[in-house]
């Protein structure tokens, strides 16, 4: 632990640190732009410069790296003239355009200029001026703007694992561009908040607002089974962006584009108010009309022909309430696995992602089983990408070959390749045998399939076989893509001993003994057969679910509700509400509340404090937020039936829709176009 | 002073009259008994360099003994390397050629005692892409000294495996800056690393490395069979040696001459270069080393010694010794802007205060040129220079800070005078 001295005051700092690091641990701010925790240290900027007792000349703090007896200095007037020099360097082919620039308000430049720069200009030159790129449906560029600390280049190629983005040319005449091609990672949307200037900014948001307009409120996402930690920014009733927030075991400091560019999405086809069918059309109509009829449809029906399920952005609450009614009519009909996953809910642990989501990070080998880790968690990609850098990782996948942004081996397609490493007879079997720490990763392309419970049994099989559980670890790893998935299961939010699955619920209700079906956001159905079925569908969305309802009952979106979350590795996370919903619409749980007092089996909450004591009363691990809560794990697995050949499809067919919120945004279905349609389009720099 | 004796010439065919071939290189005494200076060993080897008191002939003047010292002594887990820095791209410098050209074995073998002195296996001599005819005398150089055994597993019978790659560069004035030429032979863009780590630490692909240029590395053999006492006869204290010295500009004859360090500047011209055009009253100024140091007025020619220490002391520097000349009949100003204009154009352009600087200053210049500015602006060319020089990654900054600091400090007047001129000419035009 070296000791030094900053600024006069002694310190001591861990090994490793830069200068900067230690300064700020001393309490004294240093201005940078091309430094970024999470990048490689560039040292371009100069911005960092400070004093070092026997250098001859001031040196770049972020590249330096701390000794013993160091002497710092960060206030002095050689300090604070370097620090002038380079700011005025900036600004000399800068624009000085924030009254029009997107940036404004939240601009490392503008403020480090008003914090250290000169109060005049004396470049009396012309300006230098930079054609605009074109990067694509989602990145804005103002090149003009750019400052060349290359943040983006390294954000681009060593978190994001593309290589499209880079500086050409030298000297005042360097140039970020992407040669003309839209950035083609998942992960795009962080170039605009790693950029300290207005160079990249968000396309989607341009001239939108400025950020002291906005409410900042603190969310969860819902985009996918990750639970990234979000700042929802909103003015009124409308949500204008979504922000990351720093959570280090789970999203670091990055959001998916999904996540960040779905706003749009949020106001377009949205139900807004009750509707009944009546004649075959749907017709507006008022709550009590609404519940009117659904308490005439069902008064009469025995509990078994009633069912319900629960789609992929339900809130812990929502669900609990529901389940609750469904109890209370005498239904053990529900389910939660649209996709029809083969998830026994019975022991959670067999239905987590155990390592933890940081725990990647220790990791020494990893074997995907039909999963795209890239589309369904693209910030679990990132950390497998960022410990496979690292050179300990090694991976093998089982299932579509996809380009994942690190090197893996191709081992098969399907289970029977799966077989072939249960047996120790494939290649990768090796490897799982010498790794201290082996991870498999199941995605629900393996497991939501006939014969998924098989090829689940073969995967704890293997688990056992290689000992990825152990003192200490976890390694058996499920990955969900639905935001709701994991809280519904461990609030059982399945079949009872007599009810039926979705696959079940839907055949019975094409053959007409299920007479009533409540979908909760549920539209990843074939929902063609519940066409004689009285379908109740409670959600935000005109989607799927909505074609087939006799009655809507309009819900909230997770930007609308205070709800809990439950995400792939088991923490629970807090929504909150930023806006309220649209309309006539209300939060979900308070929906169900009010039918069931309609039909009347009137829940036993009236508020949502109480309602939360009784998800802690059905799961203690309610109770603990941001916490993953206690998982036993057992080595048991029924050996259930025979498993196919057939090789494993991936869940996710097109990253940018999927769900009916995405499916709503037009900004996705740009994305759509651009990157899995490969419509390259508006590529000339000029139009953007 | 008197001139150095043809018998103490290290570059004894620097003109290229005689074959630059591996016979021609053994009639001078190239590779004679090169593996009895190898079986000296690594220490001694770096013991008497730094006895010697070899200064790195690169510009820098680091001490070659005790740079090659910094190489790890015992590392297996690593190779390291050597990497000859050949892209002599500085202004007015033109040495190097002249030694790859005409005495390419000389620098061979070199490479070998220096390798072998760093523990290293490998050389790499990166060598300035617009030296073609160079290049190709290199690479036969090297050709023929595999086939004599000279280079290879078991190189002069030395029982040190080693070899030589000679890679060309793409004509970047960066690319000689010691980890922008790493940077550049790993394949990459050619910009500097930050340091620390040092290349001995951390240089190509991550392993320890030495970059050192083509005339140190050239006469370190001669300096082992001879010995320090007599290399030490040469120059003054702390300067020790022969330097070749490039003149050039308004000489009468200009040329490559090794010489004694420390020789009078005056002498060094009117003996080796036919003097100044006009008479040694008709000099304005002298850029000492090569396009990056500041300028010397004729006053402080007159009495100027050609070394380290000296120039040093005048403020300026030895740099590679590229003496340019300039009579009265030069625009000084526009000299400097010309320069100028080469480090705008040659910045990489990685850290702010060189690639904004340089732009900036260059502009300022061509104001200066034709005067169209005002005398305050003198004091904010100074400004700027003092904001760029110390601020950034390489010493490029600096490079491009020095000429102008000279041209300020030694020409002010002239400078004001043009500004005058150019004011009245406008008042008269309106």
């Amino acid at each position: 632990m070296p000791k030094l001295t900053i600024d006069g005051k002694e310190i001591e700092v861990a090994n490793g640190l830069t200068v900067l690091q230690a300064c700020e641990l001393a309490g004294a701010e240093i201005p940078r732009f091309c430094y970024h925790e999470r990048l490689s240290v560039a040292g371009n900027c100069r911005m960092c410069l400070v004093e070092m007792e026997r250098a001859p000349k001031p040196i770049a703090s972020c590249a330096m790296p701390v000794g013993e007896g160091m002497v710092i200095k960060t206030d002095t007037d050689l300090v604070k003239k370097a620090r002038k020099g380079v700011m005025e360097f900036l600004l000399i082919n800068h624009p000085l355009d924030c009254p029009i620039c997107d940036q404004g308000g939240e601009c490392d430049l503008q403020d480090q200029a008003m914090a250290f720069g000169l109060d005049h200009g004396r470049y009396k030159e012309n300006k230098r001026a930079v054609k605009e790129k074109y990067m694509g449906p989602l990145i804005k560029t103002i090149m003009t703007r750019c400052i060349q600390c290359t943040r983006c280049v390294r954000f681009s190629t060593e978190v994001a694992g593309i290589e499209e983005v880079g500086l050409l040319h030298r000297g005042e005449k360097v140039e970020i561009t992407t040669l003309e091609k839209a950035v083609n990672s998942e992960l795009s949307g962080n170039l605009v908040d790693v950029c300290p200037v207005g160079a990249l900014t968000s396309k989607p948001y341009a001239f939108n607002a400025r950020p002291w307009e906005l409410k900042k409120v603190n969310s969860i996402d819902v985009m996918d089974a990750l639970g990234s930690n979000i700042r929802i920014d909103v003015r009124g009733r409308e949500v204008l962006r979504v922000l990351p927030r720093i959570h280090e075991d789970v999203n670091e400091e990055w959001i998916t584009d999904k996540t960040r560019y779905i706003t749009d999405g949020l106001k377009r086809q949205r139900l807004d108010r009750p509707y009944v069918r009546v004649d075959g059309k749907l017709r507006a109509a008022s709550w009590d009309e609404a519940f009117a009829v659904i308490k005439d449809k069902i008064t009469g029906l025995k509990g078994t022909e009633i069912a319900a399920l629960a789609g992929d952005l339900c809130d812990a609450e929502s669900m609990l309430a529901l389940k609750d009614l469904m109890a209370n009519l005498g239904s053990e009909n529900i389910d939660c696995r649209q996709d029809g996953a083969k998830l026994d809910a019975s022991s959670r642990a067999d239905y987590l992602f155990n390592s933890s989501i940081a725990g990647i990070e220790e990791a020494d080998a990893v074997l995907i089983v039909g999963s795209n880790p890239r589309w369904e968690a693209a910030l679990i990609n990132t950390r497998l990408r960022k410990r496979f850098l690292t050179g300990a990782l090694k991976v093998g996948v089982i299932g579509e070959a996809v380009d994942l942004t690190y090197d893996y081996d191709y081992l098969g397609a399907g289970p029977d390749t799966l077989k072939e490493v249960a047996e120790g007879k494939n290649a990768f079997a090796k490897v799982l045998e010498g790794a201290k720490k082996p991870m498999i990763i199941l995605g629900m392309g393996a497991l939501a399939r006939k014969d998924g419970a098989g090829v689940f049994a073969l995967a704890k099989k293997i688990s056992k076989k290689f000992d990825l559980v152990h003192e200490g670890w976890n390694g058996f790893n499920v990955l969900h893509t639905a935001a709701s998935r994991v809280a519904a299961l461990d609030l059982g939010f399945v079949p009872g001993k007599k009810g039926l699955d979705v696959e079940a619920t839907l055949a019975a209700a094409e053959k007409g003994k299920i007479k009533a079906v409540y979908l909760l956001g549920a539209d990843e159905l074939d929902v063609s057969k519940l066409k004689d079925a009285f379908v109740i569908y409670q959600g935000h969305h005109g989607d799927k679910g909505a074609s087939v309802a006799d009655v809507i009952l309009p819900g909230a979106a997770y930007t609308e509700k205070n709800g809990t979350y439950v995400n792939t590795e088991g923490r629970v996370q807090l929504g909150r509400l930023a806006a309220f919903p649209p309309g006539e619409a209300r939060e979900d749980w308070t929906i169900i509340r009010a039918l069931s007092e309609q039909v009347g089996e009137a829940l036993p909450y009236d508020n949502l404090g109480q309602l939360r004591q009784r998800l802690i009363e059905v799961n203690p691990v309610f109770a603990a937020v941001d916490q993953i809560g206690q998982s036993d794990w057992n080595d048991k697995a029924s050996d259930k039936g025979e498993i196919s050949s057939d090789p494993f499809v991936l869940a996710i067919e097109n990253f940018y829709m999927t769900d009916p919120i995405s499916r709503s945004s037009e900004t996705m279905s740009a994305c759509t176009a651009q990157f899995v349609l490969g419509k390259e389009q508006g590529a000339t720099g000029t139009n953007g | 002073m008197q001139m150095l004796e043809d018998k103490d010439r290290i570059f004894t065919n620097l003109y290229g009259q005689n074959d630059w071939g591996i016979k021609g290189a053994k009639k001078r005494g190239i590779w004679d008994n090169t593996h009895a200076l190898v079986a000296l060993g690594r220490e001694e080897i770096v013991n008497r360099m730094k006895d010697s008191g070899l200064r790195g002939r690169g510009g820098a003047g680091f001490p070659a003994g005790i740079k090659w010292s910094f190489m790890p002594k015992e590392d297996q887990s690593r190779p390291s390397y050597l990497v000859v820095n050949a892209d002599e791209s500085e202004p007015g410098s033109c040495k190097d050629r002249e030694i790859m050209r005409n005495d390419p074995h000389r620098l061979i073998e070199g490479c070998l005692i220096a390798g072998f002195a760093m523990g290293a296996h490998t050389a790499y001599i990166y060598i300035r892409g617009e030296y073609y005819l160079e290049s190709t005398r290199l690479e036969t150089a090297v050709e023929e000294a595999r086939a004599a055994g000279l280079l290879g597993k078991d190189a002069c019978g030395s029982g040190w495996a080693f070899d030589v790659h000679v890679h060309r560069g793409a004509g970047a004035y960066i690319c000689g800056e010691e980890t922008a030429l790493l940077e550049s032979l790993e394949g990459k863009k050619g910009q500097p690393r930050l340091k620390p780590p040092f290349p001995a630490a951390c240089g190509l692909y991550g392993c320890p490395t030495t970059v050192t240029n083509v005339e140190t590395v050239a006469v370190s053999p001669t300096i082992l069979r001879r010995g320090a006492d007599w290399w030490k006869q040469f120059g003054r204290e702390n300067n020790t040696g022969t330097k070749i010295f490039s003149i050039s500009g308004h000489v009468n004859r200009p040329c490559n001459v090794e010489e004694a360090m420390s020789i009078p500047l005056r002498e060094l011209i009117e003996k080796h270069a036919g003097g100044v055009r006009g008479g040694w009253d008709n000099l304005l100024a002298v850029i000492p080393g090569g396009s990056s140091v500041p300028m010397l007025p004729k006053h402080v020619c007159d009495t100027m010694t050609m070394d380290f220490d000296a120039l040093r002391e005048a403020g300026s520097g030895l740099g590679t010794a590229a003496v340019i000349v300039m009579d009265k009949s030069t625009d000084v100003i526009e000299a400097i802007c010309r320069l100028s204009h080469f480090y705008q154009h040659e910045s990489c352009g990685q850290c702010t205060p060189c690639r904004e600087g340089t732009g900036w200053m260059f502009r300022l210049m061509q104001r200066m040129v034709r005067g169209e500015a005002d005398v305050d602006e003198i004091d904010m060319l100074w400004d700027v220079t003092k904001q760029v020089e110390g601020h950034t990654i390489c010493a490029l900054g600096d490079a491009a800070a020095w000429p102008i600091q000279g041209l300020i400090r030694n020409f002010r007047p002239e400078m004001e005078k043009r500004i005058e001129a150019y004011k009245q000419a406008r008042r008269a035009a309106e």
